[in-house]
């Protein structure tokens, strides 16, 4: 046998690691950056983070070659050719930053609204918000309104909190975790790291979701409901439980609104709480039989009271959801799942919650100064994300699901759901939106927030909207995240009114990040009469050669994120785990190469240009030398700025004052700050004396907030007694109606608005797209390792239709919706829905975008549903455009959609075809290897 | 031809679980970056931006469809890299003596200098594990990270393959099979740990563990109602009634 070679088994992996935070999502795990010869060789993820600790998923790891993206931008860019083209010509700097100031500074001195600033996966809101408030306009959000906000605004209304960033399952304790529409994203690794240590002990996962993929497809039972019955679905389960007697009475008594009385009389209170003359809430007393303050000492409510006709919360339930309509039987046809699988999932769910119940050891007191010596806990988490939340009945169909949690007893209980530091929060605590426009003077509050009834809604005294996107009306009054999907089409329509200037920051809303993708590409390229364009001018700032470049008029190139600050902050969207608060930052481990700036430090440059109080001292110089100074001295209230750890003389965990040395601690941690919470606060944080007052420590509140969960919602009660004519508020005629019916107070299910409004015999299939594991966004497509696994995006059939249409492998279809039709390459697939059909999202790719080839397949094979879904409900013909939107959030209502679909003849490209954009930075080149 | 040792003292390898891989490709892209800075010549990609980006990787995730006559269709995700045969091929096929497994811990490995990338290895590999670089002209192959698993410069719990390090969900175990008492064998001998296709005689070290029965949860017995009846608002009253008794 021949002597066997010796490779270097030990060999040096690199010259150092530099820690920061990944960005190839929205997660935000840890990575260790390998650097060689200072240029980036490897990412792998940091085994200290709290998000990941350790992991990486496919993005993440493909980060190095995201860094190193031939599209990405050189310099700011101001556009010569028409608007579309990609033409482009590169400037400087200053001259970048004096256009836009030169646009922006007669806008803020007369009419601070005819500036629309909306920003896309920033993770910077609480920055870029601050910027809009002190410009002074509306016209601010994020992307939250096409995402998941009526996951989240269902969350923060029902029990103050919601999934994700909210809150998690308790994923070493839990013993059944169900799952509803959830794709391989939002959140990526952490759930993957809990999937992990459930079948690492054989505990049961349940998914409900029309496609077998990815966490549903290691799922032990799948329920293949039809899309936009899952709240059908979960009324049944409760319907179930209550049944069954399977809810935890206890626990709905003590920290819920369950036992409180309704009030009964007909008139302007009807359907509020009934108090006493302070306002408190009123429970029956059992003791007495009379009612009581809820909190009044030594009281024993009845949940199910009728005290003179007025019914507690509780029994209002019982009676809605006892009723046979919402029986297993009574829905199953409709969910597509039979009848007696619901109730096995019905009974499994009472099962593990209440004879599995989990006992902690751990003492605790409660907000009423009761001890307890142990924490009982019922081991049943659930998880959901945009499929039951993009839906027009999302909003109900997500509080639902939260009642359900609540009804088990799991949420905050050792095995169940458990939130993350901010959260929780009640919902009074949140800020209220603003839209108070002074010219020349910042905004009069925060953009955005939660309304609470009529009295905040941002509409003028005809009920027209003061925002551009008509957040905040009575067509969507608690769109808590802003309608980022309607901005286009209502700056093109100049309704309500005509803008002068849009800015968007990554947010690619020529492609794939709007709905409508044709039609909107025409309204940023419309010219009225005079021949100027219809939404005069464009700013745009991205990273890499977009679609969205190529129509704008100025471009302000961004770094990569292993070239930037940033902060991810507790203020903004945080990283926060169960038993702990974390923020972290991003920074410089290389320095850009080329001529681009943070986004964020040139954001602040263009507000000292601007004079935008906070960003200039009294004589007008820079406050803040760049974004990294910023996140170190800013402070929103004394002693809290954006970053929480090591404040003060470096002590400071939440509060203290700004402490130069912030960043270097940061950077030596790790990139990352963790304050634990004690043993005693980690569980039932609403309620829990040492978890309040250890929040009220840290700087997430100044004085304990305990509050109880919603079962019943007086802010959608009071936007009812307003469509039923009480107040001095009063929506539209046309909308009352769709107020009364869907602002209920409980959890009701209607049928999607598309359902009720096309024929289901044109279009019987329903049409999905979710998020790869291993692609994100319209980011991904550039990655040279990524695209190797997602370069195009087949529909996917399913077999009943497949048989039924005669299709063949590498047939082609049309499919058609009520607003339009594309050409799209099929495969088989059984695993999925009877009904539906769906694809990978955002991976079609305009010709010339992202520095690809243009025969790409992205180009050639890929493609977007976006082309038929309209951000407009089909024409009624009552003279109203009604938006394709949830009518309690704005949620854009992406998987309404129905089509039908036909043969096509074989072949590429994919339609619609839209003819090539110029590359402002050429094509990348046509072979890679090692990049150290 | 190139000989295999009779046997070795080690059987390092993977023990993959197909009940918790969700598809994900971490493994498949952390695989990607590591060996392109590592161990031999880089993992290539000719036409990375353009219409046929294809490029050397040395793990892969395929995804096979099953329709069970009686049950709900469902997905399996099926990782593959090489399986560090006992008897190995693509070894003994080798011309040169590039391939070659080894004594010490069973890992199969191309000795780069050796090799003319003739590609018989490949052609005689039956699971389809190595691919030959288009660029370097010469044959990878998963190295199970032999260049990680004994390196000195990292910490000790780094020791392990960076699809292993890197797995979210924990379903890549690398381990020793010819110690009973390893993870990698207690996995496999509690799950039902699967060579694939045994039928060769290539005896792979690398286990699956299969995935578990699927949708098992289906109609159930009547659950045991209340004595009395829970039955509607008046049994749902009743039910209220006995339980705040009980507080």
């Amino acid at each position: 046998m021949p002597r066997q070679p010796a490779p270097d088994l030990s060999p040096r992996v690199s010259d150092e690691i530099r820690r920061t935070t990944c960005y190839m999502c929205a997660c935000r795990c840890g990575i260790n950056v390998h650097l060689k010869d200072g240029k980036v060789a490897y990412i792998e993820g940091n085994r200290d983070h709290p998000i990941n600790k350790g992991v990486l998923c496919a993005k993440g790891s493909a980060g190095i070659m995201q860094h190193l993206s031939p599209a990405r931008l050189r310099k700011p860019l101001k556009r010569v050719g028409p608007r579309g083209s990609g033409e482009f010509v590169e400037i400087s700097w200053d001259e970048a930053l004096n256009t836009a100031a030169a646009w922006l500074k007669p806008l803020r001195e007369t009419a601070p609204e005819k500036l629309a600033f909306f920003t896309g996966r920033d993770q910077s809101q609480s920055f870029t918000g601050w910027w809009a408030q002190s410009f002074g306009t509306p016209n601010y959000a994020a992307h939250g309104g096409f995402c998941s906000v009526n996951m989240a605004a269902a969350g923060i209304y029902t029990m103050g909190g919601a999934f994700w960033e909210f809150g998690q399952p308790d994923w070493d304790r839990t013993r059944l975790f169900m799952i509803f529409g959830v794709a391989e994203d939002h959140d990526s690794n952490p759930i993957k790291m809990g999937l992990g240590k459930l079948k690492a002990r054989g505990a049961r996962v349940i998914a409900v979701n029309p496609v077998r993929t990815g966490y549903n497809a290691v799922a032990d039972d799948w329920l293949a409901v039809t899309p936009g019955t899952d709240g059908l679905l979960i009324l049944a389960l409760i319907h179930e439980l209550f049944r069954l007697g399977r809810i935890d009475l206890d626990y709905l008594i003590r920290y819920t609104n369950a036992p409180y009385l309704v009030n009964a009389e007909e008139g302007a209170e009807k359907g509020l709480f009934l108090r006493d003359e302070t306002g408190t809430p009123l429970v029956l007393d059992r003791r007495t039989g009379q009612p009581a303050c809820w909190n009044a000492a030594g009281v024993q409510p009845d949940p199910a009271g009728d005290w003179n006709g007025h019914k507690t919360v509780l029994r209002l339930m019982a009676e809605r959801y006892l009723d046979p309509a919402h029986a297993p039987e009574a829905v199953a046809d409709r969910c597509g799942i039979p009848a007696d699988r619901i109730r096995a999932v019905a009974a499994e769910l009472a099962r593990v919650a209440f004879e599995e119940e989990i006992t902690l050891n751990q003492p605790w007191t409660d907000f009423r100064g009761q001890r307890h010596e142990t924490m009982i806990g019922r081991p049943v988490s659930f998880h959901a994300m945009r499929g039951i939340s993009a839906h027009s009945n999302g909003f109900q169909t997500c509080r639902a699901l939260h009642v359900l949690q609540i009804l088990l007893g799991s949420v905050e209980t050792p095995g169940g759901y458990r939130f993350k530091p901010p959260y929780p929060k009640a919902v009074e605590t949140h800020p209220k939106p603003h839209a108070g426009v002074t010219p020349g003077q910042p905004l009069d509050g925060p953009h955005l927030g939660y309304p609470l009834g009529p009295e905040h809604l941002l509409i003028n005294d005809d009920n027209s909207a003061r925002r551009i996107d008509k957040a905040f009306t009575w067509d969507n009054p608690m769109s808590a995240h802003g309608m980022m999907h309607m901005v286009i089409a209502n700056a093109h329509a100049g309704d309500p009114y005509k803008i002068d200037t849009l800015f968007l920051y990554m947010a690619n809303m020529a492609w794939n990040s709007t709905m409508n993708t044709s039609e909107v590409m025409q309204m940023l390229t419309d010219t009225d009469e005079s021949g100027t364009y219809v939404i005069p001018r464009i700013i745009y700032s991205d990273s890499y050669s977009s679609e969205m470049v190529a129509f704008a008029d100025l471009i302000l190139p961004d770094t990569t994120y292993l070239e930037r600050h940033d902060c991810i902050s507790i203020l903004d969207r945080p990283i926060g785990e169960p038993d702990s608060m974390n923020d972290a930052i991003r920074w410089p481990v290389v320095e850009p190469d080329r001529d681009v700036r943070g986004f964020q430090s040139v954001l602040l440059d263009l507000g000292v240009r601007l004079g935008l109080p906070g960003m200039v001292d009294d004589d007008g110089s820079a406050r803040y030398r760049d974004y990294a100074d910023y996140m170190v001295r800013h402070e929103r209230r004394p002693g809290i700025g954006p970053l929480a750890g090591w404040r003060g003389n470096g002590d400071g965990a939440g509060r203290g004052a700004p402490n130069p040395d912030q960043l270097e601690r940061y950077i030596d941690n790790g990139g990352f700050f963790t304050s634990h919470i004690p043993e005693g606060a980690q569980f039932f944080k609403p309620w829990n004396q040492g978890y309040q007052d250890w929040a009220v420590a840290r700087g997430l509140f100044d004085k304990p907030a305990p509050y109880i969960f919603s079962l019943y919602s007086e802010p959608l009660r009071r936007f009812q007694l307003a469509a039923e004519g009480y107040g001095d508020r009063q929506p539209p005629d046309r909308l009352r109606e769709r107020i009364k019916r869907t602002l209920d107070p409980l959890p009701i299910w209607y049928e999607p608005f598309e359902d009720a409004m096309v024929s289901q015999g044109d279009f019987p299939l329903h049409a999905l797209t979710q998020r790869p594991a291993a692609m994100y966004h319209s980011w991904g497509t550039q990655n040279a390792w990524l695209r190797q696994i997602h370069g195009m995006n087949p529909l996917y059939v399913p077999r009943k239709v497949w048989e039924q249409h005669g299709f063949a492998d590498g047939d082609w279809a049309w499919l058609t919706s009520a607003h339009g039709r594309i050409k799209v390459p099929v495969a088989r697939m059984d695993a999925l829905n009877d009904n539906t059909v769906w694809t990978w999202n955002a991976i079609g790719k305009r010709r010339g975008a992202w520095a690809l080839s243009p025969d790409a397949p992205e180009a050639e094979k890929g493609f977007l549903l976006n082309h038929l879904i309209s951000e407009l409900l089909p024409d009624r013909g009552d003279g109203h455009r009604w938006s394709n939107s949830d009518p309690v959030t704005g949620q854009a209502a992406w998987f309404d959609l129905r089509v039908r679909i036909e043969k096509a003849p074989p072949g590429p490209p994919s339609e619609p075809v839209h003819p090539a954009q110029v590359s402002p930075v050429g094509q990348g080149p046509t072979t890679l290897a090692r990049h150290s | 031809m190139t000989s295999l040792p009779e046997q070795t003292e080690r059987k390092l390898g993977l023990a993959i679980d197909l009940d918790t891989c969700v598809g994900c490709h971490a493994c498949v892209i952390s695989c990607k970056g590591w060996n392109t800075e590592n161990y031999g010549a880089p993992l290539s990609d000719t036409d990375p931006y353009g219409k046929d980006p294809v490029g050397t990787f040395l793990n892969r995730v395929h995804a096979y469809e099953v329709t069970p006559q009686d049950n709900a269709p469902f997905t399996v995700h099926f990782p593959k890299s090489c399986l560090h045969c006992e008897d190995a091929p693509c070894v003994t096929v080798c011309p040169t003596g590039a391939s070659y497994k080894r004594t010490e811990d069973g890992i199969v490995l191309v000795n780069e200098d050796a090799c003319i990338g003739c590609g018989l290895c490949a052609w005689a590999c039956p699971y389809g594990a190595r691919e030959l670089d288009a660029l370097a002209g010469v044959m990878k192959k998963c190295t199970l990270c032999v260049d990680r698993i004994y390196n000195e410069t990292l910490p000790e719990e780094d020791r392990v393959p960076a699809c292993v390090r890197t797995c979210p969900a924990g379903a890549r175990h690398f381990g020793d099979f010819a110690d009973p008492d390893s993870t990698v064998s207690r996995l496999s001998r509690e799950r039902g740990g699967i060579e694939l296709m045994p039928e060769l005689g290539t005896r792979p070290v690398n286990r699956y563990l299969p995935p578990r029965p699927r949708d098992t949860l289906q109609g159930c017995a009547p659950a045991p109602q209340g004595d009395p009846s829970t039955e509607g608002l008046t049994g749902f009253l009743g039910w209220i009634d006995r339980t705040l008794s009980r507080f």
